[in-house]
């Protein structure tokens, strides 16, 4: 997809004048904190999991190169093919080619966040197949010609009413006068419409949560079942991932999987995990008769040693923009890309440069909540500071905005002329407020005073007053 | 080409790695030793105590649990419970021998064929490998006896299992999954009926999967 996170602003103002919008994130913004707490809750041992969850893909990712060569030795093992991409373009040209020998007219696909991160939908539908997504969230915005707007709930900013809308605009060959106004006819008609679909694919295409060196298994976690009907139902099943899910053992998985639904819906676990292993084996009644797992790169190596390299540790729950208000606020087509919130702000830098992205590290109050519910304690806030550091340092902000900064630096670099400064600035602002206690409006100040009301200061700085009570606290 | 994408995103993971010696090693010994971290109190009762954890739980997710004190009881059960749900008596079963070899014919009422499951097929009938209690989680590997498709196609999945199956948490499934032989094509991992939250954030069960998921629980030994 075509990212649009250099126009952020303009995103995120569209976003807060949306009421549908402003509807579907004001339950968004209680909901999913809730449902994590009560699972964390609900399991003791959760910090413990977390801090052992950091160290095990820590492990992982300073032995990456060894786990992904037992891994592919064990994948070939069970009959399967591994393909290494790394870039989109390959990643889209070895799907392509796959599915075209495997003479695919229709692709039924599992939700993949690496597959929209690839544009793969466009490649294949280039070439003459019919992609069908599957998830319901990700079937509905497909119908929209929509990104997702979430990593794990990709229509999270849809009501139903949208959703019956494009159903009947979608699905003509149904009675126009059939009901669709309560969530169960939705879903029930996009199971019927959806299952001639799984019937018909040539090919399957899912993602992975997960690959395991030990076995060579691919994982995916679901909780509808639409991506283990993509897979067990067609002739050919295709993982495509990224080359950072993997994990050495069974254990190392069941380790991260009692992480990932409670920080992701607050699940204790979700409907479906799967362990795919190669193609069906002589003797299974039903499976596909091939397997091919496509590992991506795309810049994912060029983190490792870097100041970034932590962010290799995701596993794509979902909390840090469950809980960050930012994201709470604008939602995730703001951001412009397939992976918003607190672990866009970081990853979409690395993916996409800084150029394009250089807003999304921007735009967070610092308040700490996504590193504070992160399954494997990714220090986001940390790294987005990195991102702003190489932004000014790149000169690729607007020149005001980094003359402002490059003041303000010359300020707080010269410890007594800040406080001077503050002090003078402080003097001032009080004789001008003249008594008020505040200004309705300020020069500069525009972006604050325009919606509120802007506190004048009463007479000290904040350190002259910390000193202060220090000498007499 | 392809050869070229591979030593080159792997080369490019050395030269940002530090290669030092032991790297190899450290690999070799995670994989043969599997160490394995915490592991939930939760799931480590009892055995006689795992039964009733699982079930509690399995319920607790949506799925129904009905326990049975011999398997020669099984086909009474499901055949009561298709009946009091006014579902078809139509049953494709799991080509299990165990599972072929219960007394599906004290119930003529029952049409029961095995294979893998067809679109039209309604209700399923399959074994599992194993119930971890933990999460009231059921464990399916594919193979001959066990079709995949069996349980996600059809819109009522009853799975039959033995008490003495039923294990307390994930690291215990894992040994069984490892004792049954090579890794099946696929395990399933099944927690309650399919889901989906994709409207409005509200779960609606039956998405694409089963929207029913019925345990019959045999207790007593597996062969009883």
């Amino acid at each position: 997809m075509k990212p649009t996170s250099h126009s952020f602003p303009e995103n995120a103002r569209a976003a807060l004048a949306d009421p549908q919008l402003r509807a579907a994130l004001d339950k968004f913004r209680v909901g999913f904190p809730a449902r994590r707490a009560a699972a964390v809750q609900a399991l003791p041992e959760f910090e413990r999991l977390r801090d052992e969850a950091k160290d095990l893909k820590d492990h992982v990712l300073t032995h990456l190169d060894l786990y992904l060569e037992r891994y592919e030795a064990r994948v070939k093992e069970s009959g399967g093919h591994v393909h290494w991409a790394r870039t989109p373009a390959e990643a889209r040209e070895i799907v392509a080619r796959l599915c075209h020998e495997a003479g695919a007219r229709t692709v039924a696909k599992g939700k993949s966040m690496v597959s929209e991160e690839v544009g793969l939908n466009a490649a294949l539908e280039a070439a003459g197949m019919e992609v069908v997504e599957t998830d319901l969230g990700e079937y509905i915005i497909q119908l929209r010609k929509e990104p997702p707007s979430h990593i794990i709930a990709p229509a999270l900013h849809l009501s139903k009413e949208q959703v019956a809308e494009e159903f009947r605009a979608a699905h003509t060959d149904l009675p126009a006068d059939r009901p669709l106004d309560q969530a169960g006819d939705l879903i029930a008609e996009a199971r019927q419409v959806l299952r001639a679909k799984f019937l018909a694919a040539d090919v399957g295409i899912t993602g992975a949560n997960f690959l395991v060196a030990e076995t060579g298994s691919s994982i995916i976690v679901t909780n509808e079942g639409n991506g283990d009907l993509s897979q067990c139902l067609p002739r050919v099943h295709i993982v495509l991932t990224g080359i950072e899910k993997m994990v050495p053992t069974l254990e190392d998985a069941g380790l991260l999987l009692r992480l990932l639904a409670r920080s992701a819906t607050g699940q204790e676990a979700s409907a479906y995990t799967t362990l795919s292993t190669g193609p069906k084996r002589a003797g299974d009644p039903d499976g596909p008769e091939q397997y091919h797992v496509v590992l991506l790169d795309n810049g994912r190596s060029a983190l490792l040693g870097t100041e970034f390299q932590d962010v290799l540790r995701c596993i794509r729950c979902g909390a840090c923009m469950n809980h960050c208000p930012v994201y709470g606020a604008v939602g995730g087509h703001a951001y412009g890309w397939v992976y918003p919130g607190p672990i866009g702000a970081v990853l979409d830098p690395a993916l996409l440069g800084i150029k394009e992205a250089r807003h999304l590290p921007n735009a967070s109050t610092f308040c700490g909540r996504c590193e504070s519910v992160c399954p494997v304690k990714i220090p986001l806030p940390a790294m987005m500071r990195h991102w702003r550091e190489k932004e000014f340092e790149g000169r690729i902000g607007p020149a005001g905005f980094r003359r402002g900064l490059g003041l303000w630096a010359f300020f707080a670099r010269r410890p007594w002329l800040y406080r001077l400064a503050t002090r003078i600035g402080m003097g001032a602002l009080k004789l001008w407020s003249r008594g008020q206690g505040r200004f309705r409006s300020l020069p500069l100040a525009g972006g604050w005073t325009d919606a509120r009301d802007f506190p004048a200061p009463q007479g000290d700085t904040f350190q002259a007053r910390f000193r202060k009570e220090r000498r007499h606290g | 080409m392809a050869e070229d994408a591979r030593s080159a995103i792997l080369g490019g993971l050395r030269k940002a790695l530090d290669t030092g010696a032991g790297r190899a090693e450290a690999v070799d010994r995670r994989l043969a030793e599997r160490p394995r971290g915490t592991v939930p109190s939760r799931g480590l009762v009892p055995a006689w105590r795992r039964a009733d954890l699982f079930a509690e739980m399995a319920q607790g997710v949506g799925a129904t649990v009905e326990r049975v004190g011999a398997a020669s009881r099984v086909p009474h059960a499901i055949a009561d419970y298709l009946a009091a749900h006014n579902l078809p008596a139509r049953l494709r079963l799991a080509p299990d021998p165990e599972l072929l070899s219960l007394p599906w014919d004290r119930r003529p009422t029952l049409e029961v064929t095995a294979g893998r499951a067809e679109p039209d097929d309604i209700v399923s009938v399959t074994p599992a490998l194993a119930g971890i209690a933990e999460t009231g989680t059921l464990l399916a590997a594919s193979g001959p006896g066990h079709p995949t498709t069996l349980n996600f196609l059809p819109a009522i999945h009853i799975v039959v299992l033995h008490a003495d199956r039923v294990v307390g948490t994930y690291e215990e499934a894992w040994e069984r999954l490892r004792e049954a032989g090579a890794m099946p094509r696929t395990a399933n991992l099944i927690t309650g009926p399919s889901r989906t939250g994709d409207i409005e954030q509200t779960i609606f069960l039956h998405a694409h999967g089963p929207g029913r998921l019925h345990i019959v629980l045999v207790d007593g030994t597996a062969h009883g």
